[in-house]
């Protein structure tokens, strides 16, 4: 691992990703497309990427409904979309 | 001038009481026609809680809650989904061994009424709701108590006195109600019953009707599904509310069936002023977070405030007050509760039969309401 | 922490309004959500890659004394006794700022309209691919269709191209006729000409199509293709990101829980950029949508006045380019076609998931949102409230407390007037 890298779990499994990007970016490079299920069950991802849609919300370190485009990965951080099943 | 529409009766608010009363007199036969200066349900009815609880804060208040309750419980198996009715019954919660007692007491006299309840011990009462903070003395469960949506009831209701022949105006305000008639504007509109359901406002058309605002904060989360599974009050909530202080909060806790937590209430004397007074809602959610620690982490998303048409007595004002003129207002924290009974016993009054339960107490005449 | 002013949002014009005031001696906060400094165009995870001028201006503020504090959002504010009491959540922490005048500098997000298929991952907004890019997001070897209106799409689709995506397609809504006089305009800018050239030539294979515009997106679980049409032929394109998104629109919650007016989706201000409140200033975009270069100049203005100094000298800098942002508001006003895309059976709150059909158009916002919960969820409406102006004709719904999504615990904190300190920010 590089020293401009951070490991972060998502979903339980663990991802290394650069430094300083939002956990949304990390996610979408994961390969994620779904970051919550809408009230009547439907996959959502980022819309606006700036704060203001809740459309990226997940739980990050056991709290729900932060917005994913906000936040910066940082080492350990664990991040639950809920999609898959916690390991 | 004069219209040339001709109503039975008039009901002036198209709030939960008001809808429910139109349903009961159309349901009676007569052609009612519902005059709202807003639009349903988006007075006080969009501000409460919607609890369907009972209570015992006097025999009169428990005998029209328990009254009540049990016309909601009728109507659970056909009300739509919008209403979102949740019977997830109320857990009175009890800090010490002093509101233990309290409780068992409370058991007794819902006992003596044929109402069921089940005191809880502390461990009960942890396994029950394991976000309530440890420590607690235990609590009391009423199964029968409920919780739904307050405007989709209003306009359920609505709906059902429409189908009874009602119509229903919105965006439409009565300036005055005078003898047999009531005026919108230049409009006067002529009834044999004018039935003032304005709520919080019903003292504004009726200066003879001592009815005042009472402000109450609520706070709602974001979902946060499974957090409680009843609604949860403090035992000293019946206090706050009896008590015509100034100013008071209480803990009181309900499940929505989105998932997202509804945090009240405060009660506050301060006439019309609608802004949300951030020391009150603090102290509120403090109030709050004393038993549900957890709520620490949950997100608020919106604060709002309503006011509850508060009397002296905390009882509601059913039934005639001069000639051609009644009234069905005041129900302050429990409207949304017994809407149901005083539209009984309202139609019941109008009809001439007997109520199902005694109707004195809730006269607009009574002596404690014509002494304030 | 007390400060003698609080500015709110870390743009361009936030920044530029901090560094004056501090200039000028005044104790300065600049609050920001973000985790970084710098606004919609220049936040950026190094300052390597900015342009000039931005550089300058991050090195005058870092300079100039002022605090800045990013993760910071303003959930609260109100005016007591002693000036005005600002309530931040800052990592699940309450921050209580006292200042004695505020700036509003919180800018402008993306005006989005529900269309069918708009609601799949994957269909983000314009803006949204260079905020996702900035924050780190990967869209190598992606396709990307871009569907949007005004100058933004410049920059982005030229960012995204240096980014590594295949941009397939360009589209904006307004016809080539309108937004002439706008470019006819620019004339007199050749520097704005220049830049916007060099963008053009960071795409210049795609096509980039006038009077057009998307009409739905489709996709299992995921955008997989979108149709694209200019009101007589449509064509279907297979992608992996739509960036669509109907220009800007300024910000206004926290001022209008501060009690400023509102009009034409704007605060109010007057020439010092005062607002219709005392102690409160506004710039940038929440003044009007006009570009970094007023955003700017209101910034240096706001940040003069509200340390009581004159900013005279800046005016008819701003006013020209406030003639010019008219302009291009004119040019880029969105189409009817794009207001009807929504079928009944389109979720247009995405909160809540309503569609458009259960919303009664001659009801209020407050009536949609009693009676079917549109405007209800996390967002208060910022994207479908938005929307539903358009589409309906409505006016705002009411702002309450807070201004966005708080902690319980931050909202029992915002009534106490103790002190937190503040750390700095990066
Ligand atoms: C914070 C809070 C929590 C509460 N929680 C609960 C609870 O959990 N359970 C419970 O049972 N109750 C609760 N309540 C109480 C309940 O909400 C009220 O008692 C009930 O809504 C009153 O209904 P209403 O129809 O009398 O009044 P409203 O809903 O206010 O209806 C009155 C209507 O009259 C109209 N009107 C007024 N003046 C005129 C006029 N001049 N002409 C025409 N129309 C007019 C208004 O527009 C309004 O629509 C709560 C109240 C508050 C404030
Ligand atoms: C998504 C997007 C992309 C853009 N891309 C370009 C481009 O490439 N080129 C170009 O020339 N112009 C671009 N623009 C226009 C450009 O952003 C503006 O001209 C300029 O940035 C305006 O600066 P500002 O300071 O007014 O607002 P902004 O740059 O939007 O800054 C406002 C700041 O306020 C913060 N904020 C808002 N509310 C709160 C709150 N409650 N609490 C804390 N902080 C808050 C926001 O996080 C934001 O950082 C873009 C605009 C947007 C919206
Ligand atoms: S993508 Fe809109 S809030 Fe994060």
């Amino acid at each position: 691992m590089n020293t401009a890298d951070v490991t972060i779990t998502i979903d339980g499994r663990a991802v290394t990703v650069v430094r300083g990007i939002s956990v949304a970016a990390a996610l979408i490079n994961d390969g994620m497309h779904t970051f919550r299920s809408s009230v009547t069950a439907t996959s959502r991802g980022p819309l606006c990427g700036m704060g203001v849609c809740y459309e990226c919300r997940l739980e990050i370190d056991e709290v729900a409904h932060r917005r994913a485009c906000l936040v910066t990965v940082t080492d350990g951080q664990r991040i639950n979309t809920g999609q898959r099943p916690r390991q | 001038m004069k219209s040339g529409e001709r109503h039975d009766a008039i009901v002036i608010g198209a709030g939960i009481v008001g809808a429910a009363c139109a349903r009961t007199l159309s349901r009676d036969g007569l052609k009612v026609l519902v005059l709202d200066a807003a639009f349903a349900g988006g007075g006080t009815t969009a501000a409460g809680m919607g609890h369907i609880v009972l209570m015992d804060d006097s025999p009169e208040q428990l005998a029209l809650t328990a009254y009540s309750a049990e016309l909601w419980r009728e109507l659970t198996p056909v009300l739509p989904r919008s209403v979102e009715m949740d019977p997830c019954g109320t857990i009175w919660v009890a800090e010490d061994d002093a509101q233990m007692d309290a409780v068992r007491e409370k058991q007794r006299t819902y006992a003596a009424h044929d109402i069921p309840s089940e005191t809880l011990s502390a461990a009960r009462l942890h396994g029950l709701e394991p976000n309530l903070r440890s420590g607690l003395a235990g609590g009391l469960l009423v199964r029968g108590d409920a919780v739904l949506y307050p405007p989709a009831a209003a306009l359920w209701l609505l709906e059902k006195a429409r189908e009874n022949g009602a119509t229903i105006r919105e965006s439409c305000r009565v300036d005055e109600i005078i003898n047999g008639a009531v005026r919108v504007g230049t409009e006067v509109i002529e009834a044999d019953v004018i039935v003032n359901a304005a709520g919080a406002e019903a003292g504004t058309l009726a200066p003879a009707l001592p009815i005042v605002p009472r402000k109450g904060h609520l706070a709602i989360s974001d979902r946060a599904p499974g957090f409680c599974r009843h609604q949860l009050v403090e035992l000293g909530y019946l206090t706050s509310a009896h008590v015509m202080t100034n100013e008071s909060v209480a803990f009181n806790v309900q499940p929505r069936s989105t998932g997202q937590v509804l945090i009240g209430s405060s009660r506050e004397l301060v006439g019309w002023d609608g802004a949300t007074n951030r020391r009150v809602l603090a102290r509120m959610l403090e109030r709050a977070r004393l038993f549900m620690p957890g709520l620490s982490h949950l997100s608020i998303v919106r604060t709002w405030t309503g006011f509850r048409p508060a009397t002296i007595d905390k009882l509601p004002l059913i039934g005639q007050y001069a000639a051609n003129q009644w009234v069905a207002a005041g129900h302050e924290g429990l409207g949304i509760t017994t809407s149901l009974g005083s539209a009984e016993i309202l139609a019941d009054l109008v009809a001439g039969r007997t109520p199902a339960i005694h109707a004195m107490p809730f006269s607009p005449m009574r002596s404690a309401v014509a002494a304030a | 922490m007390t400060a003698d002013v609080a500015v709110i949002g870390a743009g361009p014009a936030g920044i530029a309004a901090a560094t004056r005031a501090a200039q000028a001696g005044m104790r300065v906060v600049l609050l920001d959500e973000s985790p970084r400094a710098g606004g919609q165009i220049w936040r950026h995870r190094t300052t390597a890659g900015l342009p000039k001028m931005a550089r300058q201006w991050i090195a005058r503020l870092a300079q100039s004394g002022a605090i800045v504090a990013a993760s910071t959002a303003v959930v609260d504010a109100a005016r007591d006794a002693e000036g005005f009491v600002i309530t931040c959540e800052r990592d699940g922490q309450a921050l209580t700022v006292r200042a004695a005048s505020i700036i509003l500098a919180t800018g402008a997000r993306e005006r989005f309209l529900p269309f069918p298929g708009w609601t799949l991952p994957g269909v983000i907004g314009v803006g949204a691919g260079q905020a996702l890019l900035k924050a780190g997001t990967s869209f190598r070897g992606k396709r990307v269709v871009i569907s949007g209106s005004g100058p933004l799409i410049m920059p982005v689709a030229a960012a995204l191209s240096h980014g590594g995506a295949r941009v397939l397609f360009v589209a904006e809504q307004a016809a080539r006729s309108t937004v002439m006089p706008f470019v006819l305009g620019l004339m007199t800018r050749p520097l704005m000409m220049v830049q916007a050239a060099a963008y053009r030539a960071a795409f210049m294979r795609t096509p980039y199509r006038f009077g057009s515009w998307v009409c739905a997106a489709r996709g299992d679980g995921h955008v997989e293709e979108v149709d694209i049409t200019n009101g007589h032929v449509t064509t279907t394109i297979a992608c992996d990101v739509l960036c669509a998104a109907f220009g800007l629109l300024p910000n206004t919650e926290l001022a209008r829980l501060l009690g400023c007016a509102v009009a034409y989706g704007s605060h109010v201000i007057d020439e010092t950029q005062r607002t219709t409140q005392d102690g409160i200033y506004s710039a940038g975009e929440s003044t009007g949508v006009g570009g970094v270069d007023l955003a700017l100049v209101e910034g240096e203005i706001a940040g003069l006045s509200a340390a009581g100094k004159d900013a005279r000298a800046y005016f008819r800098r701003r006013d020209a380019l406030c003639a010019l942002s008219r302009s291009m508001e004119r040019a880029f006003a969105p189409r009817a076609e794009v207001l009807a895309l929504a079928r009944s059976d389109t979720i247009v709150c995405r909160c809540e998931d309503v569609a458009l059909g259960s919303i009664r158009r001659e009801w209020t916002p407050r009536q949609a949102k009693l009676y079917t919960r549109a405007g209800m969820g996390a967002c208060q409406g910022r994207v479908c409230g938005a929307a539903l102006e358009l589409i309906y004709g409505w006016p705002p719904d009411t702002v309450r407390l807070p201004a966005e999504p708080a902690l319980f615990s931050t909202l029992i904190a915002n009534s106490a007037t103790a002190d937190v300190p503040l750390g700095q920010g990066d």
